[in-house]
Order: structure tokens, then sequence, then C-alpha cells
């Protein structure tokens, strides 16, 4: 993985000192809080319903063990013992007090890690395909790309106050687990006719209140004009892009406004001038940039079968967890951060220190995160599975549920999350233990749920086969259903069923288009091809066709745990209290 | 008192700062140093321009297109920030320099803060107007929070990689 040198080093050690003056400013006073929450945001520091919440950047979702030892430090020392792995790759800590923020960073910086432009609007930390390096259906190592383009949109001095969030993804292989048709800008690394590397270019794809999915404005950029073609992409964007309201500021609605012709022709322009110029990447910047990703030392092994019929549990963790690799005797181990009962994406000290001493048992030392909120060991030895799967069992980190119903993706929502209208943590434990049935799971089989608690829609739910968003009306908390999104190759936004429903309904819900899709299905056609197939209306009459009991004691359970309150003091600074 | 070249001097214009709904072409232009709107210089070019010393000053929507022609006419031309999370202005300054090729003096107006003066002097600004209830010594340092920067822009002509030797460990 990438190793900083030593401007790298200097550059985080002067954001710490910055960000820790900014804070003492802060905290004295002289900087008012609307001031200081612009700059606070911009190293990812939120103010939550309960604390503030720091969100680290994780690159291209890649760790270190090292770097996985940090959070469980941070978490201990910091925070409650838990942070949160998001739908970007990134992780987040919930229970942060502002005057710690600077020592956190600077054991971050230890690490090789910060938190700058986790949020705010400006250009975010680059998301990119989780099996990158290792999957079989890789053309071109995206990471080192994506490295190069994390430099150049660091502390960007043009573009640090753009309209709105700006986020890039970034994938390497036929398959695109990256999402990038969602992104503002998605860039796919191809090969042209004569084996030139370069980029296919999305732009103006999102989700939101306002869903699309990105148009290619250019199919072929070579890859050492990446960084100026993006570049005069956001410049365009800088300075057109809508800063009257809010919620038409993404990129998006600039694209849809000029038409991705005229668009085009803009950025295009604005390209002319720096074509060719100083930021050009060199072939020497490539070389050194890719030389941190080379393959670790693979052994020559065969390929194993590991596969132990007497061994239902093995069986089926390997069914759903174990991925292919492109060298023969490894294997890419979704570790799963999905178990029943816990909330989607959180891990626990003792699971973070665990999956740094697995990763350095098994896979050379490296993790990653995933945008689906699990954590992956890219590189693990057939042989070695097994043993792996007894560890990651007793983490509660094996449940063999990846690709399945409650592999849900899910936003902080209500809890935390002052943006929310409805909690989504509850409703995921909820529905997660609703179908806790791993063979009912397995036979139902590949189906994306995603739920938001809010229309920023952080856990994506357009392009979840079934999608959930809370809404609000009259300041109680519903949610919509929505079928037939999808991401990837073949993305697509869902469609609303119809008027929403209660907490206490949705597991109901599930089980009605559930039952739609067993009774129509094909073989093993998934979720996502039954409804393409046979429509979206077969499943609307049928779970609107008798009402649908509100299971009270569902949702009642919860709603009496978040009464407890929380046991912090709160910040005397925090806006909200 | 503004700050220029990294150091607080005396402020030698005044920013003429009209009321929208007044015709551009009605705005009164007093003697002296006086830093113009757009819509003024557009309107009142041909008298502005036998002045010794002009100055314009352009809106977030302005365009720095505009002012081609007379570009290397201004002693100084002003970018103002109606907001400081309004980051049209980078842009503008950017484009100013390195495409109209301004050389004279360019001025952060507006909400000027020192928290963006590193950002600002990255992309042309020499000059900044702070907002007049900062203080400015305190600001001074804004301009010295980074001494490395990635990416090629007004102050740096290529990116770290072509400048530096890097990948030192
Ligand atoms: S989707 Fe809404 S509720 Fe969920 S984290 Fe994002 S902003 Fe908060």
């Amino acid at each position: 993985m990438y190793r900083y040198d030593q401007f790298d080093h200097q550059l985080i050690a002067e954001r710490v000192a910055q960000f820790r003056d900014q804070v003492s400013r802060r905290l004295s006073d002289e900087l008012t809080e609307d001031e200081f929450r612009i700059l606070r945001l911009q190293n990812g520091l939120y103010m939550q319903i309960h604390a503030y919440m720091l969100r680290i950047a994780v690159p291209y979702g890649l760790l270190s063990s090292a770097q996985v030892r940090m959070f469980a430090h941070i978490a201990k020392k910091y925070d409650r013992d838990y942070g949160h792995f998001t739908t970007r790759q990134n992780i987040q800590f919930n229970w942060i007090k502002l005057p710690d923020a600077p020592d956190i960073l600077a054991d971050l910086a230890s690490v090789e890690m910060h938190a700058i432009q986790t949020s705010g609007n400006c250009i975010r930390n680059i998301t990119c395909d989780e099996f990158a390096g290792v999957a079989r259906d890789e053309i071109v190592d995206p990471r080192p790309y994506a490295e190069i383009l994390r430099q150049w949109s660091t502390f960007h001095p043009e573009f640090a106050y753009l309209p709105r969030k700006f986020k890039f993804s970034i994938t390497g292989a036929l398959d695109d687990r990256a999402a990038i048709a969602v992104h503002d800008i998605g860039l796919a690394v191809v090969k042209n006719d004569q084996g030139e590397v370069g980029f296919r270019v999305l732009v103006g794809g999102g989700l939101g209140r306002t869903p699309v999915i990105g148009s290619e404005i250019c199919a072929f950029v070579p890859w050492q004009d990446v960084i100026t073609y993006v570049e005069s992409i956001v410049r365009v964007y800088n300075q057109y892009g809508r800063r009257d309201n809010m919620y038409k500021a993404r990129i998006k609605i600039l694209v849809k406004a000029l038409g991705i012709e005229e668009f085009k022709r803009q950025v295009e322009a604005d390209w002319l001038h720096t074509r060719g110029g100083p930021c050009t990447i060199t072939q020497a910047e490539l070389n050194r940039v890719s030389a941190c990703f080379t393959a670790p030392a693979y052994e020559d092994l065969p390929d194993e079968d590991v596969f132990q019929g007497d061994n239902k549990a093995f069986a089926n963790w390997l069914q759903r967890n174990v991925k292919s690799h492109k060298m023969p005797g490894y294997a890419a181990v979704v570790l799963s951060l999905k178990q029943t009962g816990i909330a989607p994406g959180d891990a626990t000290t003792a699971q973070l220190e665990a999956a740094a001493e697995l990763a350095d048992r098994f896979s050379f030392g490296e993790v990653r995160a995933t945008h689906m909120q699990n954590l992956v060991l890219a590189d693990v030895k057939q042989t070695d599975l097994f043993d792996l799967w007894l560890s990651a069992q007793e983490l509660g980190m094996a449940t063999p549920n990846i690709g399945l119903l409650t592999d849900i993706i899910c936003c902080p929502g209500g809890d935390f999350c002052t943006l929310a209208n409805a909690r989504s943590i509850p409703l995921a434990k909820a529905i997660a233990q609703c179908f806790d049935d791993i063979d009912f799971l397995h036979d139902i089989g590949e189906i994306d749920l995603n739920i938001s608690g809010g229309v920023n829609a952080c856990a994506h739910h357009h392009i979840g086969h079934i999608g959930i968003l809370g809404v609000d009306k009259d300041g109680e908390e519903w949610y919509q259903v929505s079928i037939g999104g999808a991401q990837g190759n073949n993305s697509s936004i869902g469609k609303v069923i119809g008027r929403s429903f209660s907490f206490g309904q949705i597991p109901e819900v599930l089980a009605r288009l559930l039952t739609v899709y067993v009774e129509h299905r094909y073989d093993d056609e998934r979720f996502i091809d039954t409804v393409r197939r046979i429509g979206f209306e077969p499943f609307k009459t049928y779970v609107y066709a008798t009402p649908v009991e509100n299971d009270k004691e569902l949702a009642g359970a919860d709603y009496a745990l978040l009464k407890v309150g929380v046991p912090y003091d709160m910040p005397y600074y925090s806006p909200r209290f | 008192m503004i700050i220029k070249n990294k150091a607080i001097v005396a402020d030698e214009w005044t920013v003429l700062r009209p009321d929208a709904e007044e015709a551009a072409e009605n705005v009164l232009v007093a003697q002296g140093r006086v830093i113009v709107p757009m819509r003024v210089w557009q309107a009142q070019r041909d008298t502005l321009v036998q002045r010794a010393e002009t100055g314009v000053w352009l809106a977030s929507d302005d365009r720095p297109e505009d002012l081609q022609e007379d570009i290397q006419k201004f002693t100084v031309i002003a970018v103002d920030f109606p907001k400081f999370a309004d980051g049209r202005g980078y842009s503008l300054a950017y484009l100013l320099r390195e495409r109209l090729g301004f050389t004279g003096e360019l001025r952060a107006i507006g909400d000027v803060l020192r928290d963006q003066l590193y950002y600002m002097q990255r992309v042309g600004f020499d000059s900044f107007a702070l907002r007049s209830d900062k203080d400015m010594q305190a600001a001074l340092k804004g301009l010295n929070d980074f001494s490395i920067s990635y990416q090629a822009s007004c102050d740096q002509s290529q990116p770290l990689f072509r400048r530096a030797q890097r990948g030192v460990l």
C-alpha cells in the first residue's frame, strides 16, 4: 500500500498543527461556531445528536494492520469502544469531545492517516473497488491512480469551497464494484485498442434527493491527462454549479441543466489550456506510486479443494464470504460486520484488534474496508481458510451473509444524525432479527437491502434491490420502500412501491416482497432479475392487497431502548444543546 | 489597512459598492484610487480608462473574460467573497492570473478570513482586505499554514511530483 514520504508526513503534521490552532481559537471564542463549522467539517468533524462525530479518511478503503490497531486505540481511549465503517470506506467515531480531536489527529498522523476532506463541500475520499489488485476480472489496478488523485485533491486551493460535496469513485475491473455510476465523477480504468491505459469518465451521477445515473463525458482520457481533465470538470462546476439552493447544488443538476454535450464542451474548452501542461502525470510519478502497490510475496500454490462436506456452517461461509483470487491457492475473505443484533458496519475495539491480528497472520498485514460496510482480507491462502474461519467466528465476524438480505447497508440515521427523518439502525437490527435463519437467507440468495434514515441517501437506498428511506410525516417516522434499484454495471434507480409504512410494518412488507419473488423466480434467478423480468406491479399489488399489521412490540421495544438516554456530558458549545 | 505581500500596509484604495438598483452609468466615481464594480467599469469605461490608475472588482458571478482587452490597464483587480464559503472567487482569481495573465495587485475583498488566506494566496491573490472585525496581525499567520502543497497553482507552476525528489521515506 502507499507509504508516506517526507512531504506527505510534513503536510499531515502541518495539518494537525493548523487544526489544533483552529480548535483552540474556537474554544476561546475567537472563532464563532459559524466560522468554525465549515473548518471542522473539512476535517470530518460533525456535530451529531449526542456529541461530535469524527470521520477518518481511509483512502480507497486500504488499511495496514497498524492503522486498524490505531482505530482500536482511538475507540478505547476517546470513544466508547467501537467505530463505524461507512459506505465511503471510511470509519467514524461517534462520541468524540472537541478538545480531544487534535490529539486524535496527531495519533492518526503517526500511522499515516488523517481526516482531511471527509466532509464539507470539497472533494471527498476517493472510493475504489475493494478487490483491487486481486480480482480476477481486473484490467488495470486502479489504486495508483486513486492515490495520485488523492494527492491532487488534498488541499486543492481552488476547490475547498465548492457548491456542494464532491465524490469520486474508481474501478479497474470488468465488474464495477465501486458504484461509479452514482458518483459526481466515476472513473473506469480501461485499455484502448492499442493497449494504452486511460479512463472512461462518467460525470453527474449521484443519489440524495434527485438520484441520477452518471453520463459519459469522455470514453477515453489517457492516464497522463486524468488530473488536468478532472480539474477542468471541477473548475466548471465550481463556477457554475448552483449555490442558491443546497438541494440543487450537486454537479448532477448542472450537468442536467446544461446537457452533457454542452457541459463537455465547456470542460474541454477549459482543458485546452492545461492539457499536456505541468499537471500531466509523469511516468516517473506513476512508477513511484505504483511501486507501493506491487503484489505481496505470494507463494507458488495450487488451488485447493477446501470444501468440507460435513461442516455446513463452514460451507455456508465459504460460499458467501470467500471470493476468488487472481492467484492460484489464494482467496479474498470478507469479514462480515453484519452480525444480527449489531448496527451494520460497527466494529468493537476487540474486533478491530482481532482484525489487525488476523491480517498479520493470514493476509500480509493488510485490511480493506468495503462500501458495503464490511472488511476484507484480500490475500489469504486457501489452506488457511478453515483456521481463519474459526478465529473470525469467535469474534462475531464470520456471519455467512455477504450479499444476502441481512448484509444490510445502513446509515447512522435518527440515533446519531441530525439530518435524519427516522431511525435506521434499530430497523436494520429488527430486520436482521426477523430474518435470522441462515438457510432461509441462503435460499433467498443475493439481494441488496439499503436503509437510509433521510433523503441524503447515505446508505444508497436508491440502488438497493430493496431500498428503505425514512420519511417524516407530522413528526412521526415512516418508511418508504422502493424496489428495482441496483449498483454495478447495470445500475438502476429503484421505484417507490407506494405509500409508506410504520417501523413495525417493515418486516412484514419485506416478507411479502420476498413471497412474490419466491413464487415467480426461475431457478437461481436473483431478486433484482425477477423484478426486472416481471415488473414492479405484482410486488406492489401483493404488498398492498391486505392491511399490513403493525408489530408494535417490534418498534416499541426499540423506542424503550432509545429512551434510556445518553450518559454523556454535552459539550457546552454544542449548537444543539 | 490591508495585508499585502505578507505585510500589513495602509490601504490606498477605496472600494466602491453602489446600491444594486443604481444604474451603472449614473454611479458617481470619486477622484483618486477607486476600485469600481465590474458593471460600472463596463458602463463608464471610456472615462475611467483615462485615469492614471484604475481598479475594478468582480462579483462572484462576474466573468473575468469580459476584462480581457483591458486586463493590463488595471493597477488592482479585486474579487469579492460574499460569504467565505462561496468558493467561486478562487477560480476567478486563478483564471485572471493563469488565463488572462494579470500581473498587477489581485485583492480578496468581502468575507475574507484568516483560515482561507493560504488557499487564496495559492490561487494568485497577493493582497487581502480582511473582514473589519478580525485581527490582521493574527491573520498573517494564516498565510503560512502549510509549507508543502501537492498541486500546481498560481504560486507554484509545477505540481510537487515535478518539483521535488519524492519517495524518501
Ligand atoms: S441518510 Fe440522512 S439520516 Fe442517514 S446518515 Fe445520511 S444524512 Fe443522516
